[in-house]
């Protein structure tokens, strides 16, 4: 059999994806609230465009984007607003959020709407429509779509990638929307090659996914040129630069954008997403979120509406076990530890993994012995033994000029030390540290 | 091996060395920058803790600064009064006053009194805690207790006291600074000793949601903006601000209707008690005295 494509180094950690990637997705009943956070994706919060008191319908929009790099946020029920407070958010702090009492008995069904027909937009219009139905990269990142798909003038870019590889453990979401709705992945790749106006896609699908694969080569278009490519099961595979090493073969240039190599990468979630926007003519209101890990009771992969309380969730899914331990936003090896039930889901959440006490591992550090796994595991082959010991001493600097701002702290490290020294979070500490310190120069 | 081979080598080094010498002494005299030795004097009577306290690159810098008459004696907050003078004597200047500053904590929610919502695995220090999730604490403005103040700060000034929550004493603080750089989330400030009403708390809940997390966070009731003078203290988005530049209309006053106790008035033996600076474990000095 011919090898796989895959990319160099990363790590093999156990996928648990078992208890989740053969439910179908089924939807939540909708909660009594909703907690819509103004900082939903990344770049600058929404601008309110509702006051408390105000009735709003499903899929109204309640935030103006604010800027460019910026996004729209819609109401995801039909409800009253209640107030605007500061409310926890998933990256921990207390941010400015809106809260929708959601109407009782409503049937939650959407004003009628004019639904763009695509096929008769032109680029830019196509983007635009992108921009005003608020969607976000789904991926985690939640960069705003249009102004990933606005290039500069200079940069060309021939081959869309679809990130279908899910490589983080426990995560299923992105598996079953390509097991039960390949066509509206392959509709939304389309208006993404319109928008464009390129003609060339490639899905990268890892191969423990089988039925996957299947699905979308089954539905692929014949006067586009769309492939599937099954890849080697390794971690971090769905990593933008990662991905586009397994499929193309190019390495991204340090500090680059896969835009240097002539590359856009959007994940499965996503391009279902703008196939669903542009079907029912809805803004991004709700999504796949897969509810998992030994710390619930009934693992589920749920379509929940965003800014649903953590609390709430749980509970739809039979709520909490005794011995659980830590509740992650996103994978465990990237997401967000949630520290409050309250705190509501942002479109960026794309899973909740709720460990127990058996999965959660709390090594005791111990000092490097200079194995190098760590060298082995990193998958841009920076010396994570080496930075380490910089960021010990705080040596921010030093780490600067050893490229530390291309480590995108997936974790590899971390997860291949054998003794436990929290790498990757010294990496985020360092990486702060040199932003807070160079917007401290430019105020200086 | 001959002699004159001896003889020829040691003349041609001979002749280098004494070629490279005499450059050596013409650069000298050609170069040649004459230093105030009262630089050197004034140096070792400054206690050498480069703390940058009096706004200097350290205290050699300072030495050349009062040499030169741009600042006073008293500018170097690590010196004792008798120092000061010392130093005044030897360079026949005035002594000059200087403001005592001291950093100051704009939290009091410490373990006992602030609740933590989720135990925090990792790094053991501020600044990593309080990117996840902020640490664990339920109000996500307040001290972590993870003591990086107290690990930056070389004067032995910060300690941690018994609920997690670094104290200051004021008689060993210089105001350096190094602490308001440490704390990720902005807690410290330099403030001079003058000013004594202040703010414990960055919490910008109000009411219930404010004391649900912390028992002693300000709830943005007001009673103190309507204790004190007008115009001393403002309520901004849910939190007293004081306006220190009405400090002289400030009085403890203002203080004595807080329901939570967040708005104190630094003074008297009871706040030094209250913050446990009585347990002060007892630690030397390691440089601030020579």
């Amino acid at each position: 059999m011919r090898s796989l494509l895959s990319f160099r180094h990363g790590v093999h950690p156990p996928d648990h994806k078992q208890a989740t990637e053969h439910i179908p997705v089924r939807r939540m009943s909708f909660p009594d609230e909703v907690i819509l956070h103004l900082r939903q994706h990344t770049g600058k919060p929404a601008r309110l465009c509702v006051k408390p008191g105000d009735r709003v319908e499903r899929g109204d929009v309640v935030a103006q984007a604010d800027g460019f790099v910026s996004s729209p946020v819609h109401a995801t029920t039909t409800g009253t607003i209640v107030a605007l407070e500061l409310w926890p958010h998933p990256d921990g702090s207390r941010s400015q959020a809106l809260r929708i009492a959601v109407e009782r008995h409503s049937a939650q069904v959407p004003r009628p709407r004019l639904v763009p027909e695509w096929r008769t937009l032109s680029a830019k219009e196509l983007i635009a429509a992108i921009r005003d139905a608020g969607l976000v990269g789904l991926g985690g990142a939640a960069f705003p779509t249009h102004v990933k798909l606005s290039p500069p003038e200079d940069k060309k870019i021939d081959t869309l990638l679809i990130n279908g590889c899910e490589c983080e453990p426990y995560l299923t979401a992105d598996h079953r929307a390509m097991v039960e709705h390949p066509e509206k992945v392959q509709h939304g790749i389309r208006i993404l090659l319109h928008a464009l106006g390129i003609e060339r896609a490639m899905i990268g699908i890892e191969s423990n996914k089988p039925d996957a694969v299947e699905a979308l080569r089954a539905t692929l278009p014949d006067d586009l040129d769309v492939t599937v490519h099954p890849l080697r099961v390794k971690y971090p595979q769905g990593a933008e630069k990662m991905l586009i090493r397994a499929l193309i073969g190019c390495e991204v240039p340090s500090g680059g954008l896969p835009m240097d190599v002539g590359v856009l990468v959007q994940n499965i979630a996503s391009v279902e997403m703008i196939a669903t926007v542009f079907e029912s003519g809805l803004p991004l209101i709700e999504r796949t979120v897969s509810v998992t890990g030994g710390g619930v009771r009934r693992p589920a992969n749920l379509t929940v509406p965003i800014g649903t309380k953590l609390r709430d969730v749980l509970d739809a899914c039979g709520g909490l076990t005794e011995d659980v331990e830590e509740i992650v936003f996103g994978g465990p090896m990237m997401g967000m530890a949630q520290a409050d039930l309250n705190v509501p889901t942002v479109k960026g959440t794309g899973g909740i993994v709720v460990l127990s006490k058996g999965e959660s591992r709390q090594g005791e550090t111990h000092p490097c012995i200079r194995c190098g796994h760590c060298l082995d595991a990193c998958p841009i082959f920076l010396n994570p033994q080496n930075l380490g010991a910089l960021a010990l001493a705080r040596r921010w600097d030093e780490m600067e000029a050893q490229n530390l701002m291309d480590c995108m702290l997936c974790g590899c490290c971390s997860y291949a030390c054998p003794s436990s020294i929290p790498l990757s979070q010294l990496f985020a500490l360092a990486k702060t540290s040199l932003r807070k310190s160079s917007i401290k120069g430019k105020a200086a | 091996m001959s002699m004159s081979a001896v003889l020829g080598s040691a003349l041609t080094l001979g002749g280098v060395g004494f070629v490279f010498g005499s450059l050596i002494v013409l650069a000298h005299r050609r170069f040649r920058v004459d230093e105030d030795p009262r630089i050197d004097a004034v140096a070792e009577l400054l206690p050498g803790t480069n703390c940058g306290a009096c706004g200097l690159a350290g205290c050699r810098a300072l030495a050349e600064a009062l040499v030169e008459e741009q600042v006073q004696p008293a500018v170097c907050t690590v010196m004792g009064p008798e120092d000061v003078t010392d130093v005044a004597e030897f360079l026949g200047v005035e002594a000059g006053e200087a403001q005592k500053r001291v950093a100051r904590l704009a939290c009091a929610g410490g373990s006992d009194v602030a609740a933590q919502q989720a135990d925090y695995r990792g790094l053991q220090n501020c600044a990593a805690a309080a990117e996840i999730a902020a640490g664990g604490k339920g109000c996500p403005w307040g001290c972590l207790g993870l003591a990086d103040c107290e690990d930056v700060c070389d004067l032995d000034a910060i300690f941690m006291n018994s609920s997690d929550l670094p104290v200051v004493i004021p008689e060993r603080c210089t105001a350096c600074g190094d602490c308001v750089d440490a704390c990720p989330l902005d807690l410290f400030s330099i403030m001079p000793m003058e000013q004594k009403l202040f703010v414990q708390c960055k919490s910008l809940l109000v009411a219930e949601e404010a004391k649900d997390l912390c028992r002693v966070a300000c709830d943005g009731c007001g009673r103190c903006v309507l204790d004190a003078a007008d115009g001393v203290v403002e309520m901004v988005d849910g939190l007293a601000v004081i306006d220190y530049e009405e400090n002289d209309l400030a009085a403890p006053e203002a203080t004595e209707r807080c329901p939570t106790g967040a708005i104190v008035w630094l003074e008297g033996a009871q706040f030094e008690r209250d913050r446990g600076v009585d347990h002060a474990p007892s630690v030397s000095l390691r440089s601030a005295t020579r």
